[in-house]
């Protein structure tokens, strides 16, 4: 579409410069070439990068995923939409969040949600681990996103001491020292993590559920990941708390409150018993 | 060889006959241990703050032996394992040598921690029944102040103790506290620096504060329990008014033996309290919070609950900086008002309020009878009404841990606290100010017309009245009995108080005597006792 000569000189000179050479016929032509071309430009690049109509309506879902599909339509659609595409107002776009964010959230129970409500409470999970996994490869398939690596065992060879440092540096803020969680704001807050299994500490640090942030392979490594892991089941939870009754591990606030309601109130008792001797 | 012969029976008198002759103290010692108690339970709520003292200056003691006050940096390499290579300081290395591998180390730690915390409660509660019964009325305004300054002082104790162990919530609380001293106008910067050795947290702070909490503290508080102790005797006891007791007598028991051996029963009650606990409840375990780091912090940092109520008025208070256009510039942050004028205004308060009232009631006689708190509705509305104030600054310290475990928006509930450290003080006064006045009516009424018997009568008109019991005999009054005077003391309210309904079965645990057999007739079989029926059950028994 150049003209042949002045190859020497610049694109803009060329542009810039109307050869009046050209007839009105040849120049009405050539418009409509280009005009042709472009939108064909412009068509082609909406088929390669857009997701086609009929992708949509037949998506290409392996058997795992299809049977997720169906799980979607009955139970998670009223408020994710068709295809996972999220209601305004309802519930979010599901596209890209990835298996690991709807293994943590069906796992745990906290999806479907009972309610619309300041954030999901865990609760008996709804489905079983096939159906979680089902629905997790099909939101996996319709949009990617992080994966849980395979097994239940997701601390394998973690160094509790590096976990325990990674741990108070990166969650303790939230879930506190004890892993009991704490207050958000707002009515949002950080859960306990005694409930949670390997793969859904893993999830959650991977995807990131509610108000958590993500902690992704870059932020924390897997090995570190798998460190942090150690520390929550095997220190956390299984500490024997050495000084006796934990008090449910909340600090100082109900040592407090054990002071009086047993110290206090036993020696109170003593008082009376002790004056009453006369 | 003759054996002489050994009198076991005349050996303490002559000893004492011994020593007497040359330190010459049988008189003086007569008259210490004739001192004579007024005997109340509740003036045995001192002691209980005293014996923890005690308590906490035996397992202190151990404490010093094992802990290392310094901030050096060490590897810890102890039997803790989630903390094994982990860099800390010394001074935590050492508290978790005493948690896990000193022998009786955590219990030891855990019973001075539970005792600081119930020294600080028994004072809270000492001082509240001094304030409820008038006992700090002249003359005893200074032991009021004492008392007063020893809460302030114990405060200091427990800031500096549980700091102490470097510990990731100790070291947030230090933070605080660096915090606190550099929001002071003007001085604020430099008394910090200076007392963390250049900027938090410095090198220097665990051992500054160590030498203040084993050395300083301590002296003090001995000497102000000292003086506080010491003007008891001088001043003698307060008592209840009763028969007998006037304001210029002490009815009571004997220094020796029976007072003295009730108090030292007592703190063997207190110990073994204070071991239980230390020995059932875990108390601030330190190897979960790891090493304090500046980087480092949990949700639910909450102070021991003495300091809490300070850690509740940084909460509530609104974000309201004010900027002073002098020179380049001066900032007073909001965290100032809560936590050093709030304080600043509660220790005058606290201590300046028996001349408050003695002023404000032109009162300037001595007063060693005590008040009961419905005959001084005025002070006990003041007292609820400063308790009000506490407890909602308490509570709210402790809020984000409340909101968690009840699920209420934190939001709300600091809301509720701004909202209720306004309304509940006023209301606490208005709703205990009429029941002072309900009981006092409640009172006047019993010594007016009687005691409630239970019998009701129907008079002839139809009308149901119930027959009071009068207190006294008549003398020619219209309803035909005398009228009693109140002498602020319990008026009896239940027949059996005097005497018409047989004894209440006395004891404490169990009854110390049998109630009397009914009497058989002997024309009758004795009444057979019910046999035990079965309760209808489900069929599953937990026998």
């Amino acid at each position: 579409m150049t003209s042949d000569n002045d190859r020497r000189r610049g694109l803009l000179a060329r542009l810039r410069e109307r050869p009046a050479a050209r007839s009105r016929g040849r120049r009405r032509l050539g418009a409509a070439v280009r005009l042709i071309a472009a939108l064909m430009l412009a068509g082609g690049a909406y088929t390669v990068f857009a997701p086609g109509a009929q992708a949509q309506d037949n998506p290409q879902l392996t058997g795992a995923a299809a049977e997720g599909k169906a799980l979607f339509d009955v139970s998670c659609v009223t408020c994710h939409g068709r295809n996972a595409q999220g209601v305004e107002g309802r519930g979010p776009s599901l596209i890209g969040v990835g298996a690991a964010s709807v293994e943590f959230q069906v796992s745990s129970g906290r999806m479907p949600m009972a309610r619309q409500e300041a954030q999901a409470h865990r609760k008996p999970p709804v489905f079983t681990d096939e159906q979680t996994r089902q629905l997790a490869q099909y939101i996996q398939e319709l949009g990617g996103g992080p994966v849980v690596p395979e097994g239940d065992d997701l601390r394998e060879d973690g160094n509790i001491a590096a976990g325990g440092e990674l741990f108070r540096i990166n969650c303790s803020q939230c879930h506190a020292f004890g892993g009991g969680g704490g207050a958000l704001s707002s009515g949002k807050f950080a859960p306990s993590l005694h409930p949670a299994t390997d793969r859904q500490i893993y999830a959650a640090m991977l995807s990131g559920p509610q108000n958590m942030p993500v902690f992704g392979d870059n932020q924390l490594r897997p090995e570190q990941k798998a460190d942090i892991i150690a520390y929550i089941q095997e220190t956390l939870k299984h500490d024997q708390d050495p000084g006796g009754f934990n008090l449910g591990r909340y600090g100082p606030s109900t040592e407090g409150l054990a002071i009086f309601l047993v110290g206090i109130v036993a020696l109170v008792f003593a008082s009376l018993w002790i004056a009453g001797k006369s | 060889m003759k054996r002489r012969k050994f009198d076991l029976a005349a050996t303490p008198g002559k000893a004492a006959v011994g020593v007497d002759d040359r330190f010459a103290v049988a008189t003086p010692l007569r008259k210490l241990l004739n001192k004579v108690f007024p005997d109340h339970w509740s003036f045995l709520l001192g002691e209980i703050a005293l014996f923890s003292f005690v308590v906490l200056l035996l397992t202190g003691v151990f404490l010093t032996f094992f802990f290392e006050p310094a901030m050096t940096e060490v590897v810890y390499d102890g039997s803790y394992a989630p903390l094994q290579g982990t860099p800390m300081s010394a001074a935590y290395a050492s508290s978790l040598d005493i948690s896990f591998d000193v022998r009786g180390g955590l219990v030891m730690r855990q019973m001075h921690h539970w005792a600081a915390l119930l020294f600080m409660a028994a004072i809270v509660v000492h001082m509240l029944r001094v304030f409820f019964t008038g006992a700090f009325r002249k003359p005893r305004e200074t032991n009021w102040i004492i008392g007063s300054l020893l809460f302030w002082v114990g405060f200091l104790a427990g800031f500096t103790g549980y700091s102490l162990p470097d510990d990731g919530l100790s070291g947030t609380g230090l933070r605080i506290a660096s915090a606190i001293m550099l929001s002071i106008p003007v001085i604020g910067s430099w008394v910090t620096s200076s007392i963390f050795g250049g900027e938090f947290p410095g090198t220097i702070i665990i051992s500054r504060f160590f030498i203040a909490h084993v050395l300083l503290i301590p002296g003090l508080l001995v000497a102000l329990i000292s003086v506080h102790l010491g003007l008891v005797f001088k001043q003698k006891h307060t008592q209840w008014p009763g028969p007998g007791r006037t304001n210029n007598n002490v009815v009571g028991e004997r220094m020796f033996p029976r007072y003295a051996l009730k108090q030292g029963g007592f703190f063997m009650v207190v110990f073994g309290v204070i071991a239980l606990m230390g020995g059932l409840f875990q108390i601030n375990p330190i190897w979960l919070f790891g090493p304090y780091e500046a980087w480092v912090v949990s949700a639910a940092s909450q102070p021991d609950w003495y300091v809490m109520f300070l850690d509740g008025s940084t909460r509530l208070m609104p974000a309201w900086e004010i900027n002073i256009p002098i020179g380049d510039g001066y900032v007073i942050p909001p965290l100032f008002w809560p936590t050093v004028v709030l304080p600043g205004i509660l220790v005058g308060l606290s201590t300046m309020y028996p001349f408050l009232e003695a002023r404000q009631l032109k009162d300037r006689k001595s007063h060693n009878l005590l008040e009961r708190p419905r005959d001084a509705p005025a002070r006990t509305a003041v007292g609820a009404m400063a308790v009000a104030f506490y407890v909602v600054l308490t509570l709210s310290g402790a809020n984000d841990v409340i909101a968690d475990k009840f699920q209420i928006s934190l939001n709300a509930m600091t809301w509720a606290g701004r909202i209720g450290l306004l309304v509940a003080p006023p209301l606490a006064y208005y709703v205990t100010y009429r029941l002072c006045l309900g009981l006092q009516q409640h009172d006047r009424e019993v010594l007016a017309h009687g005691v409630e018997t239970g019998i009701i009568r129907r008079l002839p008109d139809g009308r149901f009245v119930e027959v009071h019991q009068p207190l006294s005999a008549a003398n020619g009054h219209a309803d035909g009995h005398g009228q009693l005077d109140y002498v602020g003391w319990v008026v009896p309210k239940k027949m059996n108080r005097l005497g018409a309904l047989g004894p209440a079965i006395r004891g404490f645990f169990y009854p110390i005597e049998k109630p009397v057999e009914a009497p058989v007739s002997p024309g009758h079989p004795p009444v057979e006792p019910r046999p035990e029926r079965e309760e209808v059950g489900s069929g599953e028994s937990r026998h």
